[in-house]
């Protein structure tokens, strides 16, 4: 993703107002060049014969039987008409062409820097890398598991700290997240102090978190902790940073006594490269450490999306939010890697969770842990070197021209006040021979040189200011003595041996081959819309256009971006059928919360500060009584039936007993068990009419592209997971995107941002959610990508043939699974629900049997005992083609077959393949054969397996090992082989 | 399922033996049958007053993480450290050497009709059943 390797579409001219007339696939002639007919799988006489199997005579007839006739849109989308592939590309370059990718010496936690290409082309260009899922299956998924690993343990090596997680958002949701582990920690504890010196949008984020839960956040000074006293319950805890957002690095070891003395966790942002230099905050008495790992090697991407993470000391682990990779091992005792602690999350916590995080930032983990491994810790102390001495070059040459610096205890950041020159003429100029620099409220100047900046850049820096050769006395600028580091990091071989880019090359692709990602199999997780991440819809993201821009660029270098926001919100109001839309919520969790803050918000503006009461079904994702919890609500369930539909006369009862202090609804349509519920209007309603409003969860978007709208349903709040609907892949577990679209009285409270321009230009009300106004911007172009190349009628097309392959798939299934919740008419939505439980009865055979025993056939399990427990949950998407869909369906019912055995006493459970399932290769070649079943049925139960096979490299993993022996860094996966040697040849 | 006579129940599945003080409270067979391998216990802190029904510690399995509330209320007067180091031990012993806290009851507890609330093990029986 340098921007030396700009990628150029074919060239034509750019088309910028799009008049031509509709050439969507989805017409009368489909057009063999249209890119509908490479992103479904099936054409018009394939899905024909699809619902032909079904019994109907048409397509259109099955439609009409699954998505009740009461909730239909009666008229066509109105979105710009489809593209081809390349001239979209064209189309895209020519708005992208726009933005100005300056220098941007504007620092406020993003720097650019370099991605190495073997990183570029291996990881982020590559579908084995970008195409996987979270890594729920851990069997299938050792591959980023261990470069998950890597990234914790160069978090935890580079902070000293004890424990880090997979990863969050951004820096200020992760420091927002470590103020909500203090509140948890603290439960009595009513106020969070800021030192002085937080980057701004850090603490807005704060702001918009702090309130709802009604925490006082205070901005103090180094003097006010020597006044905290001893022992106070109601303080919380405090945020040190350094190096600060004006660059300066202070010893801040007192405060941190002084704050402890007092109770308070201590919470420290800091920036990654200054570490392989500076004394580690765990070394200073830091309880939390958070930050971006953006300057490892991810792009700025004009906000992201990037890494941030968190570390922790020991006693906070257990509420480290995200996910956590750990250390355990398999059924035969090779160490293997897992998500830990994964009932903290708030699927399982709910209301009582105390994040609503449930996703991570994978592929930029992944990206930015490869650059550490790559580099090594010498490589890593030698980009930072020079990037400090250039620095103290520039620092003292400053001062020698009678500049003011504010500190000369920095790293990579200077705040200058300009003497005998015009702040605002140093800044204009540096703008016209392109150079971006921070320019601060009070008249200085920030400039923060990265792992781009060069001596030559210096010398035009000076000469900006007018500065001559003489450097002065530099001896006591930079890294101050008594904070230098003395520790070492980075030091497991990992990091050692992947310096040559073979070497690298093919430790990358050692773990992409582990792992089963897209382009290896269908993927039919059950509300995850596993569907294709076109090349087309990638490409964009490697140009410099997209992905060289810092997030606060004055608005002029960006109107690229202010366009493509503007396409992107007014596309997905149109789809959602809203009045205006917010992109800057960076995952569907986030989206979730500044929904219903809008919700909030509209409330009190109106004076209705008793609204908190948010009802929820029994049957929504649990991250939605965690974010209602967040954004200020009280939590009341309501009950489902036995056919998993919303029951309508609770929540009758509910809404008008609490007509006075009701908040909101939140439903997920089509429900999450897969079904259009025709009572949703009604229910819509009800909530109105009680002063309520309803919130609707998009995880199931794409059951209504085209067919109908949230909109028009009466929701007033539905937030998109552009991650499944609209194409950004899941990255291995993130990045995603969680848009919201509002109706018309809830726009102004969308959320804002106070720091450079705020996307498409719009001034909202709201608060900030994200540290960047567009959120994770530069992946923005690939759901832009693919309306583009869709158009309204191949966007409806991709619906109707989602809900078509779901019921084939439910059709196929029925005779061997029973499929639990249809709709009225017979037929499920875009996803269904096949229920083990009867067979475990049976058998003693559960679902996690089945799942595992699908890796042997090449296949990632469905979602499991999700929204019911004992089933699995299977959405195909538009994008299978009907071969794979019966591979897939061949697989259950060879595994249907094998359960049979089981019932019917040809072997028991315990000698099953289904219980010995995944079979390793180093498994079935043990010299002892002494299973009931042959090595050929556990590695090839199906025909195709011998000419494709995927190799599982580890077998069934001990989860309660690895939760009571938490271990979370590459040092516990060395030791924990040592030991299963040692333990070998005793 | 075992389920001793002695003890008294509340519906979310804590016991407590009141007949010794403190009185011991711990979470019962079945609980721990449901909840499967117990990975992580948190428990509270001695001295902490706590009332009825209040949530005071945390179970977690590699299949969910529940709240255990206080049968009765009373100030927590011990922790089994045991538990803490090897959750396992709840699994094994849910009734004995599972136990989880012990609480010196208060007013409310022994005399204000609390520990009269609570099933006594035929009624928990009949509820698990």
């Amino acid at each position: 993703m340098a921007p030396q390797c700009e990628t150029t579409g074919p060239v034509s001219e750019p088309v910028l107002s799009v008049e031509f007339d509709d050439v969507t696939g989805a017409g009368d002639q489909q057009d063999d060049a249209s890119f509908l007919s490479r992103h479904l799988g099936s054409d018009r006489e394939q899905a024909l014969q699809l619902a032909a199997e079904l019994g109907f005579e048409s397509v259109d007839e099955l439609i009409d039987r699954a998505v009740p006739a009461s909730i239909r849109m009666t008229k066509q989308l109105q979105l710009p008409p489809a593209r081809a592939e390349h001239v979209a590309l064209a189309d895209l370059q020519a708005k992208m062409s726009a933005n100005q990718p300056m220098r941007s010496l504007i620092g406020l936690g993003y720097s650019d820097c370099i991605t190495p290409p073997v990183i570029q082309r291996n990881v982020l260009e590559n579908p084995g890398w970008y195409t996987a899922y979270t890594p729920y299956q851990a069997e299938i998924a050792q591959g980023r598991l261990e470069a998950l690993l890597n990234f914790q343990t160069m978090i935890v090596d580079l902070t000293g700290m004890a424990v880090a997680n997979a990863s969050l958002l951004d820096e200020a949701t992760a420091a927002a997240e470590a103020m909500a582990m203090c509140a948890a920690a603290r439960p009595k504890g009513k106020r969070f102090l800021v030192l002085s010196g937080c980057h701004p949008q850090t603490m807005d984020v704060l702001r918009t978190r702090a309130e709802p839960l009604e925490i006082e956040l205070v901005e103090c000074h180094e003097k006010d902790f020597a006044d905290l006293g001893e022992n106070d319950p109601e303080l919380l805890g405090a945020l040190f940073s350094y190096p600060n957002t004006r660059g300066s690095i202070a010893d801040q070891e007192a405060m941190v006594t002084q704050l402890k003395a007092a109770g308070g966790v201590a919470v420290v942002t800091t920036d990654l490269l200054a570490l392989t230099l500076l004394r580690p905050p765990g070394e200073w008495g830091a309880d939390i450490v958070v930050g971006s790992a953006q300057r490892f090697g991810v792009p700025l991407g004009f906000g992201g999306p990037h890494a941030a993470f968190m570390a922790c000391s020991d006693a906070h682990k257990r509420r480290l939010p995200g996910r956590l990779v750990g250390v355990s091992h398999d059924a035969d005792g090779r160490p293997a890697l897992r998500l830990s602690l994964q009932t903290r999350e708030q699927h399982i916590r709910r209301e009582k969770a105390t994040s609503n995080i449930c996703t991570a930032q994978v592929l930029l983990a992944v990206m930015a842990g490869m650059y550490a491994v790559y580099h090594g810790p010498t490589g890593l102390r030698k980009i930072a070197g020079r990037i400090n001495e250039l620095t103290v070059n520039l620092a003292g040459r400053l001062l020698a021209a009678g500049h003011e610096l504010e500190s000369e205890a920095f790293f990579d950041t200077l705040t200058v006040r300009p003497v005998g020159v015009e702040a605002g003429d140093i800044a204009e100029r540096c703008v016209a021979s392109g150079f971006n620099l921070r320019r601060h409220s009070d008249g200085r100047l920030g400039i923060s040189l990265d792992e781009r900046s060069t001596q030559q850049e210096v010398e035009l820096l000076v000469e900006m200011f007018s500065c001559g050769e003489s450097a002065g006395d530099s001896d006591s600028l930079g890294v101050p003595t008594g904070l230098q580091r003395e520790s070492d990091f980075l030091t497991d071989p990992v990091f050692h041996d992947y310096h040559t880019e073979t070497e690298m090359m093919r430790y990358l692709h050692r773990l992409e081959v582990k792992d089963i990602a897209l382009n290896t199999s269908m993927i039919p997780l059950g509300s995850c819309t596993m569907k294709l991440n076109a090349a087309a819809e990638m490409m964009p993201l490697s140009w410099a256009s997209v992905h060289g821009l810092h997030p606060f660029a004055p608005a002029d270098q960006v109107t690229g971006y202010a366009s493509l926001a503007a396409d992107l919100e007014g596309w997905l109001a149109e789809v959602t059928g809203f009045a205006a839309t917010s992109l800057q919520p960076n995952a569907g969790s986030q989206g979730e919360f500044a929904g219903l803050l809008a919700i909030r918000s509209f409330h009190r503006a109106h004076g209705d500060t008793e609204r908190t009461l948010c009802l929820i079904p029994t049957s929504a994702h649990g991250t939605n009584p965690a974010s209602a919890v967040m954004a200020g609500f009280e939590v009341m369930p309501v009950r489902c039936d036995d056919e998993g539909n919303i029951d309508v006369e609770d929540i009758r009862a509910k809404a008008a007993a609490n007509a006075e202090r009701l908040g909101a609804l939140m439903i997920t349509y089509p429900s999450t068990h897969g079904v259009f519920e025709e009572s949703v209007v009604e229910i819509c309603r009800i909530i109105h009419e009680n002063g309520g409003q309803v919130y609707m969860d998009g995880a199931n978007m794409n059951a209504q592209v085209g067919l109908c709208r949230p909109g028009d349903l009466g929701a007033d709040v539905c937030h998109l997971n552009l991650h499944k609907t609209f194409c950004i892949p899941h990255g291995g577990g993130g990045p995603g995107v969680g848009p919201i679209a509002v109706a018309a009285h809830l726009a102004d409270f969308l959320p804002g941002h106070h720091i450079g321009c705020g996307g498409s230009g719009k001034p909202r009300g709201g608060a900030p959610v994200s540290a960047a106004a567009l959120g994770s911007a530069s992946i923005l172009t690939i759901s832009w990508m693919y309306v583009a190349m869709m158009g309204a009628k191949g966007l409806t097309e991709a619906t109707r043939l989602s809900i078509v392959n779901a019921n084939y798939v439910a059709h196929r299934l029925q005779e061997f699974f029973p499929v639990l919740y249809r709709g009225e008419g017979g037929l499920v939505a875009h996803e269904c629900i096949i229920d083990l439980r009867p067979l475990k009865e049976q058998s003693g055979i559960d679902v996690e049997d089945v799942a595992k025993r699908l890796i042997d056939y090449g296949y990632h399990a469905p979602t499991m005992s999700w929204p019911v427990p004992g089933t699995l949950m299977i959405e195909p998407t538009e994008s299978e083609s009907r071969s794979e869909l019966d591979r897939f369906c061949d697989a259950m019912i060879g595994i249907h077959s094998e359960i049979r055995d089981v019932i019917d006493g040809r072997c028991s459970a315990d000698e099953s393949p289904l219980t010995h399932a995944p079979h390793p290769a180093e498994t079935l070649l043990v010299g002892d054969w002494s299973r009931s079943y042959s090595r050929e049925q556990a590695a090839y139960p199906a025909e195709w397996t011998r000419t494709s096979k995927y190799w599982p490299p580890v077998s069934r993993i001990d989860n309660v090992f690895g939760d009571r022996n938490l271990v979370c860094t590459c040092a516990g996966m060395d030791a924990y082989q040592q030991d299963s040697q040692s333990g070998g040849e005793a | 399922m075992n389920v001793p006579e002695q003890l008294k129940y509340r519906d979310s599945h804590e016991w407590i033996e009141a007949n010794v003080d403190p009185a011991k409270v711990g979470i019962s067979d079945h609980a721990q049958a449901e909840l499967t391998d117990l990975v992580y216990i948190e428990l509270p802190e001695i001295g902490r007053l706590v009332t009825a029904g209040e949530a005071v510690a945390v179970v977690e399995s590699v299949k969910s993480a529940n709240d255990i509330y206080a049968p009765v209320g009373g100030e927590v007067v011990e922790v089994n450290e045991a538990v803490v180091n090897d959750p396992a031990l709840v699994n094994t012993d849910a009734f004995g050497d599972g136990w989880l806290f012990k609480l010196k009851l208060d007013e409310g507890a022994a005399g204000g009709g609390e520990l009269a609330a609570l099933l006594d093990a035929d009624a928990y029986r009949s509820h698990i059943s």
